[in-house]
């Protein structure tokens, strides 16, 4: 998700009710540096204020400078950055490849940045278990190429597959359209190695499916980073299915698109993928990978059955009759593994097309229930209006997972303040009938503030119990998950002695 | 009125759920009994927030409290440290929403497992929890006890599709997690801790769980083999395949002889007295379910199978009653029987069930022996008597189990025993690896350490 425009993304540090400071210059604590360098080596460790600042994004409209960024190569590296920056009370924050969208690899509070990119090695492939013992910098579709020649995959398929870590997949829980029919990571992992915030190395699960005792894996995946560092996963392998069938199904209006998709949910026909797209991104994505969708419709949807093939075979006549049923123009099915690639590119590079056609967008994620899905898209584009923004339409639909994307140039201040009005609208919208806030981008620092919408301050009572057991001191990743707004020293976010008084932007 | 009961506590309680919800009599605590065990009081709350108050009483009073359902598995888990009030949750029931269209439901907990499994079959759905004592069970025992069910090959455990609960604490707070939604990543995911955390952390009061379709058909493929070899070959052949079937079992001939021999469509396979039994469940139209047919024909001809027989809708749904409820009829099948269960890898099924089999066979009882999954083994030991010479024995296959680790992967559970073997089985103080870490989250969730003490593994 990484691109330039995004590095031209402006700040939103001030627009919720509890401000965190940004981080513009590099405290120049030279001794505190040194002795970080000396845990992992001076190659592995980035200071400098040009190489910092390709650390402060990901792919969120947040931005958050780190002080210090390392690259450790193992565990135990790993646990001396720990005990270190616990010496000094600095804050850490784990991250993967930086393409989360909800701001859960930014060091919100400042503080070191621990980077696990050369954590990158396949420990183990256990074809007789179908399992894979992976360390958490492992490109999540390098685990699918290391494998796929025997016939297995990792199921979790999030759009940033070709870049995104399997650690990261695991801090913020991330699905993808497939998430469907096998479920988001936590369904496929079954161990981990975490280091907890205090140095200390555990291992919970193991190649096992099940847990003896608590499904403490259950816990820690998804816990967004707020509870450990993960520095080891094993990962289930599935198998790949004997068909699949790629159905397009082209609509004039998006109400019939949407309503198929509901009609489909009831019928109880259930696809692996279900994703749709909105006439007006069509366009966009078209101009970009020229993948055949058409240039004059509604709205599409790509629509992908598995299993052996006869299933498959009077899935897809089902699925066929329904789409027919709801007025669809056409319902094509991809000749070959080719065409079948072409339209999944264009689904898994919409963002990035859309990126051409304003300076920046704001990917939301929301979940609704599949039945509202009609009347939630119709919302959705009346938000738009209001607001005055482009929003384009591009999601898993099967799974009621929204992911309006608003346009917006950060460089005129009402175009952002209206796209981040019209986001939390559509995600309030959501809430409130029925849904939830994020289906797998995570909490982070996007919608901390908006947590109150579904969660009681005893479920945060809980909660922060829960967080204080493992991250007492709040130095692992603060000023996420939580919000802050109702006094900012409930959650702890923690300022880092290494940190300098911000240079006003 | 219970002498451990001061009566001002007692008019507190009964002020809370009113005087004919609170039990004392002698009588009427028998049924709550957990291993031997009597409470001083059992109360049925008519509500969350009922519930809620008892637990802050019992706070205050530092009072332990068992939370329970139908109370048909709370012969598994530990002995209880302490045992002062049981909760009896099954006044709280019903469905709280069902959304059939998406496919999604919210039931109270103390609902029938039965109940609920109607009220979705008039909707074409179901909930693939088919867990023994499920004539009795509520939805909120069976995920509490943990206990699982033959279609866990396909639909996966409640870890797959229960997206969300609300809960009390052990300060009395009523919390939730997860939503009503098939997916959903915001905030912690407590629900998952829930499963099979035997009443140690929180009081279940509502479940959300995604629902399913049921399918256009449901068939079965049983075949005999020759011995366990033969058998677990047609599994491994079978998982090495496209086919997903939603049910695979093996059963030992002991197992066989005890629960299948009335069965018909199990007659007609002429089991021998020393046969491995397979059942492979599949569903799907009618294209789907030959093409399993006949596949599976030619992988049980591979395997060397001594018999096969397909099963239809009616008849496939007794074997999966017969299946569902195995745990509990090995354990009804003599009073001294004793259950394990056992999870284990793939791979390491054959050395672990070879193993398991000759420390049974050393010790002169046949075991009964259902596996399920390729990955989970529920293994019943049936001494003759009760007596001082088979609880060496038994002793005897424990501390063997307890020898194979380290050398074999695998989780081993004691589920039933004779209450007064218990304790000096000691079983049950297997602890995990991760301990700590369990020991943190139960004083998150209980910080007075209310609920179950001593019930959960390491003692929790």
């Amino acid at each position: 998700m990484a691109n330039l425009q995004q590095t031209l993304r402006a700040t939103r540090n001030t627009y919720y009710s509890c401000s965190v400071r940004q981080i513009d210059t590099l405290p120049m604590n030279e001794s505190i540096i040194s002795e970080f360098q000396s845990c992992v080596g001076p190659r592995n460790v980035l200071a400098r204020p040009e190489d910092l600042v390709l650390y402060e994004y990901d792919g969120s409209v947040d931005r958050a400078r780190p002080e210090l960024v390392l690259f450790p190569s193992s565990t135990v590296e790993v646990v001396r950055l720990v005990k270190l920056a616990v010496k000094y009370d600095i804050p850490i924050v784990g991250r993967g490849a930086g393409t989360g969208l909800s701001g859960g690899a930014l060091p919100r509070g400042g503080g070191i940045m621990i980077a696990f990119g050369r954590m990158n090695r396949i420990l183990e492939v256990d074809y007789e278990n179908r399992r894979a013992v992976v360390q958490p910098g492992v490109v999540n579709f390098d685990l699918t190429r290391a494998v796929e020649h025997a016939g297995y995959y990792f199921a979790p398929d999030p759009s940033s597959q070709k870049s995104c870590t399997i650690g990261g997949n695991v801090s913020e829980n991330s699905g993808g359209p497939h998430t469907l029919a096998y479920g988001v990571t936590s369904n496929h992992v079954t161990g981990l190695e975490l280091v907890l915030p205090d140095g200390e190395v555990k291992r919970i699960g193991g190649k096992l499916a099940e847990p003896f005792g608590y499904d403490l894996c259950g816990l820690f995946v998804g816990s967004e980073g707020t509870l450990a560092l993960v520095t080891e996963i094993t990962a289930k392998l599935s198998m790949k299915p004997e068909a699949v069938k790629t159905l397009l199904a082209i609509f004039e209006t998006v109400d019939d698109a949407t309503e198929t998709v509901t009609d489909m949910t009831a019928r109880a026909i259930t696809p692996a993928a279900c994703e749709m797209i909105d006439g007006w991104t069509l366009c966009a994505i078209e101009d970009y990978v020229h993948a055949g969708f058409p240039r004059d419709c509604g709205a599409i949807l790509l629509i992908e059955v598995e299993g052996i093939a006869e299933a498959v075979a009077g899935q897809s006549l089902g699925i066929a009759e329904i789409c027919k049923a709801h007025k669809a123009r056409e319902v094509r099915t991809a000749r070959d593994d080719k065409e079948r690639e072409l339209l999944w590119k264009g689904r898994k590079t919409a963002f990035g097309a859309l990126g051409r056609l304003a300076p920046s967008n704001y990917v939301l994620d929301a979940v609704i229930p599949r039945s509202k899905l009609p009347q939630a898209l119709r919302r959705v584009l009346e938000i738009g209006k209001e607001s005055g923004l482009q929003i384009g339409n591009i999601f898993h639909a099967g799974d009621g997972n929204l992911h309006p994307l608003v346009l917006f140039d950060p460089r005129d201040r009402s175009q952002f303040e209206r796209a981040v009005r019209a986001a939390e609208d559509i995600v309030r919208y959501c809430v409130q009938i029925g849904g939830a806030l994020t289906g797998e981008h995570g909490v982070g620092m996007e919608k901390s503030e908006l947590m109150t919408l579904m969660f009681s301050d005893a479920d945060f009572a809980l909660m922060r119990r829960v967080h204080g057991q493992f991250n007492p001191t709040g130095l692992l990743n603060p000023g996420k998950i939580f919000p802050m707004g109702k006094g900012c020293g409930e959650t702890r976010v923690r300022v880092s002695p290494l940190q300098h008084a911000p240079v006003p932007a | 009125m219970s002498p451990l009961l001061a009566s001002s506590l007692a008019s507190r309680l009964e002020s809370v759920v009113g005087p004919e919800y609170v039990h004392s009599t002698q009588n009427e605590l028998e049924k709550y009994q957990v291993d031997g065990a009597t409470p001083a009081v059992a109360l049925q709350p008519e509500a969350p927030e009922q519930a809620a108050e008892i637990i802050r009483i019992a706070v205050e009073e530092k009072l332990s409290i068992i939370p329970c359902g139908s109370r048909s598995a709370l012969a598994i888990g530990n002995l209880p440290a302490r045992y002062d009030l049981a909760l009896d949750m099954t006044r709280i029931s019903g469905i709280a929403h069902y959304d059939p269209g998406d496919l999604t439901i919210s039931v109270n907990c103390g609902t029938h497992l039965a109940e609920l499994a109607q009220i979705l079959a008039e909707k074409n759905q179901f909930l693939p929890l088919a867990v023994p004592f499920f004539a009795r069970a509520t939805v909120g025992g069976a995920i509490a006890s943990g206990l699982d069910s033959p279609l866990r090959h396909s639909y996966g455990t409640p870890r797959d599709f229960l997206i969300g609960a609300e809960f009390i604490d052990g300060t009395g707070a009523q919390a939730k997690s997860g939503g009503r939604v098939v997916k959903n990543v915001t905030g912690y995911d407590f629900h998952k801790l829930l499963y099979g955390s035997h009443g140690s952390l929180a009081v279940i009061t509502r479940l959300n769980f995604r629902t399913f379709p049921l399918p256009p058909s449901r068939r079965g493929f049983l075949a005999s083999f020759a011995d366990e070899t033969a058998a677990l070959a047609f599994v491994n052949a079978l998982t090495a395949s496209f086919l997903t079937p939603t049910v695979l079992e093996v059963m030992s001939p002991e197992f066989a002889r005890l629960f299948l021999e009335e069965q018909s469509p199990v007659a007609s396979l002429r089991l021998d007295s020393q046969a491995w039994t397979v059942c492979v469940g599949f569903e799907g139209t009618s294209e789907v379910c030959e093409r399993y047919s006949r596949d599976l024909a030619g992988l049980a001809r591979t395997a060397a199978a001594q018999n096969a027989v397909i099963i239809h809708d009616a008849q496939f749904l007794a074997m999966l009653e017969i299946l569902r409820e195995a745990p509990a009829s090995m354990r009804s099948t003599a009073e001294q029987s004793i259950v394990f269960r056992f999870a284990t890898l793939p791979a390491q099924l054959p050395d672990l069930l070879r193993a398991l089999r000759s420390f049974a066979n050393s010790s002169w009882m046949p075991p009964a022996v259902l596996i399920r999954g390729a990955s989970v083994v529920y293994l019943a030991l049936l001494p003759r008597e009760a007596d001082e010479s088979a609880l060496k024995q038994v002793a005897y296959f424990c501390n063997s189990v307890g020898s194979l680790r380290g050398k074999l992967e695998f989780h081993p559970w004691l589920l039933f025993c004779p209450r007064e073997w218990k304790s000096a089985l000691n079983f049950s103080a297997q602890t995990p690896v991760d301990l700590d870490l369990h020991r943190r989250i139960k004083k998150a969730f209980d910080p007075s350490g209310t609920f179950a003490p001593g019930r959960f593994v390491g003692g929790i």
